[in-house]
């Protein structure tokens, strides 16, 4: 077996187009996930059972449950029931709420690391509830969960195949489409591989640079 | 006689299976500087701690200027109280704590800058001024840049100190201040808060280990055992002359320790 470096060279463009769209899906949903994760941490540490539970329910079941059935269900099931999203804002907010969970569980892990006498210490200066989250919490929870944030970006980004089944036009599905013309699966392969080794490789970089500055800031 | 600023009645507190305050009843006027000793886990904390509203009293009342802290009037009921009342009660009140709690994230100017401006809605610039003229008083004048991580203990303390007299309290809450220091660092601490005691007029509830520094800045020393208040007086007193065997055999130890 010989390896076509033409053919390799040849399906670039096309490739590239894909890994461009499978970037944009993963941005939208990563910021979709670092929000909403952020927000069901926060409702899970409410007062309020009626809040905490339906929320903790929802984690729980998201997580518990492929995200390639997710995606199905909001590509083919919503529209069934009036809502109709294109496949792009499908595979970002599946993506998104799927990963919000494992988000929602980084920063809770991040917050209940933040020591009990910071929120003595607010509260003993009266600071409200909303400030203390904003200046003396979040600041130090935030920082410390930033490489575990960071990892979720790449594991996110490596689950953008799975867009393929929703009509979304990134890396795998352009691997099956040109494929399937002229059947040179390994070179086709081999560049996709590539193109997602090197995006991890660069998703992870500011990952490392922001890791080594919090790490710098708290010593 | 002092207008009482702070008042507990029959105040009963359990941890699981331990009681922490037995049924406490004592009164601090305003402007009166009280020292709380006793041994271990005899409820000087607690006390701190619920004037401070960080724990709950099981039973009993505790009032502060003359309002109920844990509870609320609704109609000519009184009712647990909600966050807003807790908030507004907690103005009254400032703590020190043993390990200091400086927020790590802010530097030391801002650390007593944040509450004046966003609590009592000073400008930045007069939030600055008053945490300026503070840190001079504790002698930190020359570090307001610095981070709580790069400062030494002692100064961290004083810090804090600093920043809990930026909310121009009623009530300054000091709890075990200088336990988690060395010598050296806590009697720089001990010599700020005696400036304090000297220049701010503020009521002062303080536990500590420190009885040199009780006896200075001290109008009564309480004694705590199990939960109760053993014996009360004058630091001279008290400290001369102890009327109780417990108190006796406590300012032995802690003399022995020291």
């Amino acid at each position: 077996m010989t390896f076509d470096w033409q053919a390799a060279w040849g399906a670039a463009p096309a490739l590239l187009r894909g890994l461009a769209t499978a970037l944009q899906a993963a941005a939208l949903g990563y910021v979709i996930a670092l929000v909403l994760g952020l927000g069901f941490a926060l409702l899970r540490r409410s007062g309020r059972r009626w809040v905490r539970l339906p929320v903790a329910f929802f984690v729980e079941f998201v997580r518990s449950t492929p995200l390639l059935v997710q995606l199905f269900f909001l590509f083919f099931v919503l529209p069934t029931v009036g809502i109709e999203l294109s496949a792009m804002a499908t595979g970002a907010i599946g993506l998104g709420v799927h990963y919000a969970t494992y988000t929602s569980e980084v920063y809770r892990a991040g917050i209940d690391g933040v020591p009990a006498g910071q929120w003595e210490a607010a509260k003993a200066l009266s600071l409200s509830r909303g400030r203390t989250w904003t200046r003396v919490v979040l600041p130090q929870a935030v920082p410390r969960v930033v490489p575990a944030l960071g990892n979720y970006a790449i594991a996110l980004f490596k689950d953008t195949p799975q867009l393929t089944v929703i009509t979304i036009a990134e890396v795998l599905s352009v691997v099956k489409a040109v494929g399937s013309q002229n059947f040179q699966y390994l070179e086709l392969i081999t560049v996709a591989g590539v193109l997602y080794l090197i995006t991890a490789l660069v998703i992870a970089w500011p990952v490392r640079v922001l890791e080594r500055r919090y790490r710098r800031e708290s010593a | 006689m002092t207008a009482e600023l702070i008042a507990f009645d029959r105040v009963g507190k359990r941890f699981g299976d331990a009681v922490v305050l037995d049924d406490l009843s004592f009164g601090v006027g305003a402007g009166e500087r009280v020292t709380l000793i006793g041994p271990s886990g005899s409820g000087k904390t607690t006390i701190l701690r619920m004037l401070m509203t960080l724990t709950r009293p099981d039973s009993g009342t505790i009032t502060v200027a003359g309002e109920p802290l844990f509870h609320e009037k609704r109609g000519d009921a009184l009712v647990p109280a909600g966050e807003q009342h807790l908030r507004a009660m907690r103005r009254h009140t400032t703590m020190v704590f043993q390990q200091y709690n400086l927020f790590p994230n802010m530097r030391v100017l801002r650390n007593v800058t944040e509450a004046p401006v966003h609590v009592l809605g000073l400008s930045a610039d007069e939030a600055e001024e008053r945490a300026r003229g503070l840190l001079d008083m504790v002698g930190l004048a020359d570090r307001l840049d610095a981070y709580p991580s790069q400062l030494s203990g002692g100064q961290q303390q004083r810090v804090a100190i600093a920043r809990a007299l930026a909310m121009r309290p009623d009530v300054l809450l000091l709890d075990e201040v200088t336990s988690a220091l060395d010598p050296e660092l806590a009697a720089e601490v001990l010599d700020v808060l005696r400036d304090v005691a000297r220049t701010f007029d503020v009521t002062m509830l303080c536990v500590t280990h420190a009885m040199k520094f009780a006896r200075d800045v001290s109008d009564r020393v309480l004694m705590f055992n199990e939960g109760r208040i053993i014996e009360s007086a004058p630091p001279d007193e008290l400290f001369d002359a102890p009327k109780h065997d417990r108190t006796r055999q406590f300012l032995r130890s802690v003399i022995e320790e020291s």
